[in-house]
């Protein structure tokens, strides 16, 4: 047990050095940090004094060393855009985007497990192929006409919710929280179904084949034979069986609800990490893309680090097998 | 002969598939459309003397106050929009089309020499496989077209918007087709006729795309139409976010963008007209993909 985290932990520590790496190449080589720092009247001699003096003439490894260095550290550098350091910039913006997207993921397993466990119980009922038919189409339509769609009946015909931004928003600290006015909660509901929509199908369907998987199995048939009554059936021995599937679903679903918030950021003006990544694409601002990958890099792998132990902590069976 | 039987069993079942004949019309229908547009187009977007803005705003043929020349009105700037629509799916078409070939031949060719050699070649491009698989693709494809932006000259950049756009779009989806071609190699290296290939002589190249590439062909057509759907719907994303194409020569995803701007007034067919076509052709390419997998995948029937 002891064992398998710590091997996890050391697989996690390489792969944030290899993004690490990313954003340190996309940083020295795409583009020259001194004809960004430096305006068009600085000479070349005072170019090169600078270069030396923030070390960029020393050998590559070493300035990687010095890159990773102060990244531990907190120090993330200089936006080439709006000079201030991309840290600030970066933790000014994280609350907004984790806000929406845990909202997402829990509006996604919420809807999508129950409707997954429906449609696997009863594969030939109507309203199973309507939901079928509807996830397909819901799959098909991208993230962004969903955002223009619900902003559209819900802001502009109906007028019921807001349809940009955050709202009222709550200091916590360093922590700007819309959880905790209504207006907040309004502001957050379109931009969390928008996101959440892919990720509810995705679920539905993934716990829907995982459930008719295990309906199928051996255990359950010797279950149903014996005279289990089958709601016991279902949801105790069934659903227990198709939770670790879902538990995966939340660490892969993760990366996606990262991806899309960018989309629907942009849709709902939302003033997260997707937006701010977004405005560094377009100004070509190397150091917030360059953080951007590295933080979201770490969510990812802090997320599946806790999906690893969950597992174990979930299935008995991984317990027994790490022994051996 | 079974391959022949196959597509004569796929033929039968398509017929008996009422969906997917809907959705074969409604996407050949927007294709021609889409190839054909500078001929049956009335203007030409992209020729700023075919369209005058005293034409402007004009709703759809069915409202109040049209101009029958305009069957589904006009833009602000009097563009119709039936050759907008043409012109702008013909684009992206081209670019999904082409990301898709370029993902496919990468793809492939990597997945088949992963599956037929094995060893570390096999597993270097798995691991990037599975990095690049950690990351959606929409994701790859905002940092390819970031990283383009950085490293091309700006006098260029707008020539080659297109080309980068295709490039992101081929780079974030040739994972899909690597995998698939690596699995199914790994089953055709098993089989007899692989390795009395292999035994005569044969160059490798030779064995894996005249004996084993044949063979692999159907799990790699169902991805084929999915991630075409994809392509389209990432060039419309990027397109839409304003990091793909440009408004003077407008995809699917620009004109929702720009139709954005109209959310707020009256003029509902600058939005929806487009949304509804790229979504139309979206769920008819999903739909055929879905039925594909359903015929070379007898065991889901």
């Amino acid at each position: 047990m002891v064992y398998f985290i710590l091997k996890r932990l050391i697989q996690s520590v390489f792969v944030m050095l290899a993004v690490a790496f990313l954003a340190f190449s996309l940083f020295r080589f795409v583009g020259d940090p001194i004809t960004q720092m430096t305006g068009v009247e600085t000479s070349v001699a005072d170019q090169e004094r600078l270069r030396e003096d923030l070390g960029l003439n020393d050998p590559f490894i070493l300035q990687f060393g010095r890159f990773t260095g102060d990244m531990l550290q907190g120090d993330f550098g200089f936006s080439y855009r709006t000079r201030q350091p991309v840290a600030e910039m970066i933790a000014t913006r994280i609350p907004a985007t984790i806000e929406l997207g845990v909202v997402a993921l829990l509006i996604s397993l919420l809807v999508g497990v129950p409707a997954g466990v429906f449609t696997a119980l009863r594969p030939r009922g109507i309203a199973t192929q309507a939901i079928l038919m509807t996830t397909l189409v819901g799959v098909s339509i991208p993230t962004f006409v969903i955002g223009i769609m619900l902003i559209f009946i819900f802001g502009v015909q109906l007028g019921w919710l807001p349809t940009f931004g955050r709202g009222g928003t709550v200091q916590i600290g360093n922590w700007e929280s819309s959880l905790f006015t209504i207006e907040g909660w309004r502001a957050l509901l379109l931009p969390a179904i928008t996101l959440g929509v892919y990720q509810l199908t995705l679920t539905m369907r993934l716990v829907r084949a995982e459930m008719m998987e295990v309906m199928r199995s051996d255990y359950i048939r010797f279950a149903m034979a014996r005279g289990v009554p089958m709601r016991k059936l279902h949801y105790k021995h069934a659903l227990a069986n198709t939770m670790v599937p879902v538990i995966t679903i939340i660490g892969l679903q993760f990366g996606g609800v990262i991806a899309f918030s960018i989309v629907t950021e942009s849709v709902f003006q939302w003033p997260g990490m997707g937006l701010l990544f977004l405005e560094s694409i377009r100004f070509v601002d190397i150091p917030v893309m360059g953080v951007y990958l590295v933080v979201i890099a770490f969510f990812f792998v802090l997320v599946n680090l806790i999906v690893d132990l969950l597992y174990v902590a979930i299935d008995p069976r991984l317990r027994v097998k790490d022994v051996s | 002969m079974i391959a022949f039987l196959k597509r004569h069993e796929g033929l039968w079942l398509f017929v008996h598939a009422p969906a997917a004949i809907i959705a074969a019309i409604v996407a050949l229908l927007i294709m021609l459309g889409a190839i054909f547009a500078p001929w049956i187009a009335l203007v030409n977007p992209y020729d700023l003397s075919s369209f005058s803005l005293f034409d402007g705003l004009l709703p759809p043929i069915w409202e109040e106050g049209a101009n029958t020349k305009y069957l589904l009105g006009t833009d602000d700037q009097g563009r119709d929009m039936i050759s907008s629509i043409l012109y702008g799916a013909r684009l992206s078409l081209v670019i999904g089309i082409s990301a898709l070939s370029i993902a496919a031949v990468l793809g492939v060719g990597l997945g088949l020499a992963a599956g037929y050699y094995g060893g570390r070649f096999d597993a270097i491009v798995m691991r990037i496989a599975d990095v690049q698989l950690a990351l959606p693709a929409i994701l790859t494809a905002l940092l390819i077209d970031g990283i383009a932006r950085g490293l091309l000259p700006a006098a260029v950049q707008q020539d080659l918007r297109v080309a980068v756009l295709t490039l992101a779009i081929a780079l974030s989806l040739w994972v899909n087709f690597a995998r698939t071609a690596r699995a199914s190699t790994f089953v055709q290296m098993k089989k007899e006729y692989v390795l009395a290939a292999i035994m005569m002589g044969q160059r490798p190249t030779r064995v894996m795309f005249v004996h084993i590439l044949p063979n692999i062909l159907g799990p790699l057509l169902v991805i084929m139409t999915v991630d075409l759907a994809s392509a389209i719907l990432l060039e419309a994303t990027l397109s839409f976010l304003g990091i793909g194409l440009p408004a003077d020569s407008p995809s699917l995803g620009t004109l929702i963008r720009i139709g954005m701007q109209f959310l707020l007034s009256g003029e509902w067919w600058i939005l929806w007209i487009p949304t509804l076509f790229l979504v139309a052709l979206v769920v008819s390419i999903n739909i055929l993909g879905d039925f594909l997998r359903d015929v070379f995948n007898p065991r889901l029937r």
